[in-house]
């Protein structure tokens, strides 16, 4: 028996060795190769003028506020809904289900070659109609709206799924029933009763539309806008240590974020219990 | 819980989530007064017809965001585009046929072979790993492993390949450190890409697979030790048969994610590995025949026919799996 614990000891150890070795040797490897000067030395020459680099700082703002607005947008678009099926209508549930997983089945890049169709339609056939002005309106370069609407579709599943596992642990038709039975009107049960329960849900789904928003580079990079992944696809290829640099960088934030929103949620557990 | 914050979110979400607002029969302005009224009697039932208004917006977003986009690509792939020399929209089938020859089916049959290939050995890597990770003792250690493995799974894309690049591209270091090259190493092929997909995809089967290894039971794995079982044995008999579902799920979720990729591919290796996505970008760039406007629609209705396929084996087998792990 004891032998055979150890041979899973030494079984466990050695996978955790070896895929450890390959998740920890391309991050040394970059990191290293950001700092390397070529010459044996390190210089971090990479890190100080990425701030002055053309388009930086231009490109990480476009991307934070598409981040910020698809957030807002899909929550306002997905919260009432949700909370609509729970409530009032069960059989808009098994709706809103497939409607947020169809954004899955659909590869981005297929949903961009549709979305391309929908615009060409403007030149095509819309030349006259007020619905051109639209459709120019919502490519502008500076805010495209077409990038939210895709963020917000491709955000939808997990978002949808972050929301109803939140949903689950509460059981929010009695929580309103209570609400309502105390005298309170529908706004004030769900803004002051469900929606602090399903803090932490809700702070899940934006945390993972904003990841997927500040990562995406597909649909972005075919409409030919510039946030910041494809800034960095396009400045890779004429600084290479500069672009590692900022992919280690945007990894970094990333998961400084993620680890940053699990510790905020698990003190207020803590706390509440 | 005090009162101090309901006068700011009732106005904004009138203006905003109207569908909120509009889920009872109360109106806005006496919903927020803290007055004790008793509800009135069958108002869950008047709730019901009007909580689809809360739906509405919703409703209306799909089908202008995702509808419009699917009836594009319906209707243009099997349409001549524009610049055709009969002006266009003219029902045909050339499109499809076109999409499904030469340079096209080999990207297709390409990105086939390479997600059947990454999916599959991100499975039986990532297995091992959930199955290590999942029995650890240390709490802190299962939580880093979790949100690393979040963090990962997501991190396809370009900070992906140029990590790789940088790691085992031409003038990468651990290329020139192992002198790789001189062993016909090179990252930039089926292999090299295969290698980079790994990185993301064995996350996400970990992610996937943990709740299933978590919901195996202690004791199952007891009363298989009871009845004399070795550690093989229980696997062989116990654990595999449970896990299957959720491992052919996880392999078909793999799959898709694989087949989808394109920041990836396009930033680490351009067209030179031929991939269904790039084909789609580069078609999608103009870089087509005069005439073939639409192919690039047509293209991206192979891939969700794919897809599809993928999301059919799928949904059956993720049900399957619910049923033991409930």
């Amino acid at each position: 028996m004891a032998r055979l614990i150890n041979r899973i000891r030494f079984g466990r150890g050695l996978v955790l060795l070896i895929c450890g070795i390959y998740f920890a040797v391309p991050m040394a490897a970059s990191l290293w190769f950001s700092i390397d000067d070529n010459k044996g030395g390190t210089t971090f020459r990479a890190y100080t003028e990425l701030l002055n680099a053309p388009g930086f700082t231009d490109s990480l703002v476009l991307s934070l506020e598409l981040a910020a607005v698809t957030v807002v947008v899909l929550l306002l678009l997905l919260v009432p809904a949700v909370l609509a099926a729970r409530l009032g209508a069960p059989r808009l549930r098994p709706v809103i289900e497939v409607m947020c997983s169809m954004p899955l089945v659909v590869p981005v890049v297929a949903l961009t070659t549709g979305i391309i169709g929908v615009l060409r339609w403007g030149p095509d056939y819309l030349q006259d109609t007020p619905l051109f002005q639209t459709i120019v309106a919502i490519q502008d370069p500076k805010f495209p709206i077409v990038l939210i609407i895709a963020y917000v579709l491709m955000a939808l599943p997990f978002a949808y799924r972050a929301i109803d596992a939140g949903l689950r642990g509460v059981d929010v038709v009695t929580l309103v029933e209570a609400a309502r039975n105390c005298g309170a009107g529908w706004l004030r049960a769900v803004f002051t009763v469900v929606l602090p329960n399903l803090r932490s849900a809700l702070l899940n789904a934006a945390v993972l539309t904003v990841a997927l928003v500040l990562g995406e580079f597909t649909t972005a990079s075919i409409l030919g806008f510039t946030p910041f992944s494809v800034w960095i696809n396009s400045n890779g290829k004429s600084d290479g240590q500069m672009s590692v640099a900022v992919s280690m960088l945007s990894l970094l934030i990333v998961w400084l974020v993620l680890l940053l929103m699990s510790a905020v949620g698990r003190g207020r557990k803590a706390a509440r219990s | 819980m005090t009162t101090a914050p309901t006068p700011v979110p009732a106005p904004a979400s009138a203006a905003h989530s109207g569908g909120g607002a509009t889920a009872g029969p109360v109106t806005p302005a006496t919903a927020t007064a803290t007055t004790a009224k008793a509800p009135r009697p069958g108002r869950r039932r008047t709730g019901g017809s009007r909580a689809w208004l809360a739906a509405l917006p919703l409703l209306l977003f799909f089908v202008i965001g995702f509808g419009l986009p699917a009836v594009a690509i319906a209707i243009g792939a099997f349409t001549t585009s524009t610049d055709a020399p009969d002006g266009g929209g003219t029902f045909t089938t050339d499109n499809l046929t076109g999409s499904l020859q030469g340079a096209y089916w080999t990207a297709l049959w390409g990105s086939v072979k390479l997600s059947l290939l990454t999916a599959l050995i991100a499975t039986v890597v990532g297995l091992p790993l959930a199955q290590a990770v999942a029995t650890s003792r240390f709490r802190v250690f299962r939580e880093a492993v979790m949100s690393a493995s979040g963090v990962l799974a997501n991190f396809g894309g370009v900070p992906l390949a140029f990590m790789f690049v940088a790691t085992l591209g031409n003038s990468g270091e651990v290329t020139k450190k192992l002198g790789l090259t001189r062993h016909g190493w090179n990252l930039y092929t089926f292999s090299g890409l295969s290698v980079v997909y790994l990185y993301f995809l064995v996350p996400l089967l970990v992610i996937t697979i943990t709740p299933a290894l978590e919901g195996l039971k202690a004791q199952w794995r007891e009363a298989a030790a009871n009845n004399g079982a070795t550690a093989l044995q229980y696997w062989r008999h116990v654990a595999l048969p449970v896990l299957v579902p959720s491992l052919l799920g996880g392999f078909v979720l793999l799959f898709g994610a694989s087949f989808a990729a394109y920041a990836t591919a396009e930033a680490m290796v351009g067209s030179s590995v031929p991939l269904i996505s790039m084909q789609i970008g580069d078609a999608l760039s103009g870089n087509v025949l005069v005439g073939q406007g639409n192919l690039a629609l047509a293209l991206g209705l192979d891939m969700i026919v794919v897809a599809c396929l993928v999301m059919a084996v799928y949904l059956p087998l993720q049900r399957r799996s619910a049923k033991w792990l409930a």
